[in-house]
């Protein structure tokens, strides 16, 4: 029987992953972008699966409202990347240092 | 009445942004001319309609019967708190607008999106500060955010522009995201995300060790976005990166919503758990006011140390936090009106400052002399250094002794001798400022290059940091009080 641990179990997992994606990754910012998505996937498998446990509605409703910032979110980041892009001929996380630190 | 009307009544500030930002996209778009310097008449026809939209919504702060008004179903509050924030985030806002101008049009960037995004952000942030449920929160910090990631990507020939744009968006993402996770947390364990709810559920004692992850996850998400010590790296190079009038409205308007969130979210959701926080703010308190004062010290480039000077305010600010009485919410809040006053004025002078060929001013040592070429500039960036380095009697040393009077009477002495001796440290670099102004040799003759309104507000913020503002202290030490009276639910 898959219960509310396992769930929680598989969205720390990919949350971590996720974090893991935006500090180990040197070579790209589209991954990072794509660990931005996975750390809010894990959000919502954890308000789902809290808001089945609990029998309640509030949860899901907030996963809705997640995953409709996460679109602007990702678009916004995306414009941001293509204006870089256009100055620095490059995604390269390695390249970005312009400003120190 | 529908309770959709009233709660329209209710959240009018919030209802007339919204509208009048839509309103200002629409006068921008169909105001004619594509390209600066083409619009600049556009751009400037846009701001001053978003300076009277955000009068408007600041007007609906004030004229709103005192109280606490809960609206949609418990998502939304308006209380005295939310209104003393919402009229410090609003004159910031405002402030910010109109300061950009002259800069912007030098840079030949003059476009009306900058005023339409600081009144969306300006949204996002009336939002956070009336925000009373998990859900509300989210929305308020997310609008603010995103604002705030085009502007500081603004310039967007520019390569630095775009990399402190690209730096800010993944880090407040990850911010974003962390403290997300932490909501999560929260309601699985206490069932709802409503900030009366949580407390509720937590002041039976029963902690789980669920509660406290999360707990400490939302807390390092707002920590990310008050910028404090040890999630701040992103906040100098986003300074440097992005243009200086939006890096003066980051060190601004959000951070004072961001704070005010952030004291509001601990006071009422999480106040039965104050144990568990208070450890955790005054770590962040003496880290912020530890690397601001020192890392300071090396910097070479004015917006850097701006920068470091803004962590180091923040943690004098939580240091009002640790406090958790009432007497340093209003400490905090003071040190908040006060701060905003002066990192503005700073930057303003910053700003109206050019070397002679036309290239703004960013190094320290640019500003060598400033005391024979520029007097009266040189005097308030003066004022404003001393306020800042919290020398009497300048208005900016009696907030740092209202915070640190709250936390020796909240039993935290250790707290209130770290502070002392880090803003003596912190005194070294204002007052190296100071120095190069007055004493170095002048070796570019800056001129001054603002409109007459930027010399109006740098006039009014110098004197309001000068001796002169204590006259304005008791109305401020009346209007937080009523603020915190309202938080705490005892007025």
């Amino acid at each position: 029987m898959i219960g509310l641990s396992h769930y929680l179990t598989v969205s720390a997992v990919v949350f971590v992953l996720g974090v893991l994606g935006i500090f180990l990754n040197r070579k790209n910012v589209i991954i990072i972008l794509m660990s931005i998505e996975l750390i809010l996937l894990a959000v919502n498998i954890n308000f789902v699966a809290f808001a089945s446990h609990l029998g309640q509605v509030h949860g899901q409703i907030f996963a809705m409202f997640v995953l409709t910032v996460a679109a602007g979110e990702a678009a916004i980041g995306l414009a941001i990347l293509v204006i870089y892009f256009r100055n620095r001929g490059t995604i390269a996380v390695d390249d970005s240092t312009m400003l120190k630190g | 009445m529908h309770p959709i009307f009233s709660s329209a009544i209710i959240a009018a500030p919030e209802l007339v942004l919204t509208v009048g930002s839509l309103f200002l996209l629409l006068l921008g778009t169909y105001g004619g001319g594509a390209n600066p310097p083409g619009n600049v008449i556009n751009a400037r026809g846009v701001t001053l309609a978003a300076v009277i939209i955000l009068g408007i919504a600041g007007w609906a702060v004030i004229d709103a019967p005192a109280g606490r008004f809960e609206a949609f179903a418990g998502l939304y509050v308006a209380d005295g708190y939310s209104a003393f924030l919402k009229v410090l985030i609003l004159g910031a806002a405002a402030a910010s607008m109109l300061l950009a101008l002259p800069w912007l049009q030098a840079a030949a960037t003059l476009r009306f999106e900058y005023p339409v995004l600081i009144a969306l952000a300006a949204l996002g942030m009336c939002l956070m500060v009336s925000a009373d449920d998990m859900l509300s929160l989210y929305l308020g910090l997310e609008l603010q955010s995103l604002a705030a990631y085009v502007l500081a990507a603004f310039h967007r020939g520019e390569g630095r522009s775009a990399e402190a744009g690209l730096k800010y968006f993944v880090l407040g993402a990850l911010a974003s995201g962390i403290l997300l996770y932490g909501i999560t947390l929260i309601y699985g364990f206490t069932g709802t995300t409503n900030f009366g709810g949580i407390a509720l559920a937590l002041s039976d004692g029963s902690k789980s060790l669920g509660m406290v992850f999360g707990l400490v996850f939302i807390v390092a998400g707002l920590a990310f976005k008050i910028s404090a010590v040890p999630f701040h790296m992103w906040t100098p190079d986003v300074y440097e990166g992005a243009p200086t009038p939006v890096a003066a409205f980051f060190s601004a308007a959000p951070k004072a919503a961001a704070l005010g969130l952030m004291v509001r979210v601990l006071v009422t959701a999480f106040g039965p758990a104050v144990f568990d926080w208070q450890q955790i703010v005054a770590f962040l308190a003496v880290a912020s006011m530890a690397l601001g004062a020192v890392a300071a010290i090396a910097q070479t480039s004015l917006k850097r140390l701006l920068a470091y000077s803004s962590i180091a305010n923040i943690g004098f600010a939580l240091v009002g936090l640790t406090a958790a009485t009432p007497t340093g919410i209003e400490a905090l809040l003071f040190y908040l009106a006060v701060y905003l006053a002066m990192t503005l004025g700073t930057f303003m002078v910053v700003m109206q400052l050019r070397t002679p060929d036309g290239r703004p001013v960013e190094a320290m040592a640019d500003l060598a002399g400033l005391s024979r070429s520029q007097p009266r500039l040189a005097l308030a960036m003066a004022i404003f250094m001393f306020s800042l380095a919290g020398i009497p009697p300048l208005l900016g040393f009696w907030p740092k002794l209202a915070v640190f009077q709250a936390v020796i009477d909240a039993g935290l002495i250790e707290l209130a001798v770290i502070g002392f001796v880090l803003s003596v440290v912190a005194a070294y670099y204002y007052l190296r400022l100071v120095k190069i102004m007055y004493f170095d040799e002048d070796k570019v003759g800056l001129v001054s290059d603002g409109s007459r309104a930027n010399g109006v507000m740098i006039l009014g913020a110098a004197l309001f940091c000068s001796p002169i503002g204590m006259l304005a202290m008791a109305p401020i030490a009346a209007a937080t009080g009523r603020a915190t009276a309202s938080l705490f639910g005892l007025g």
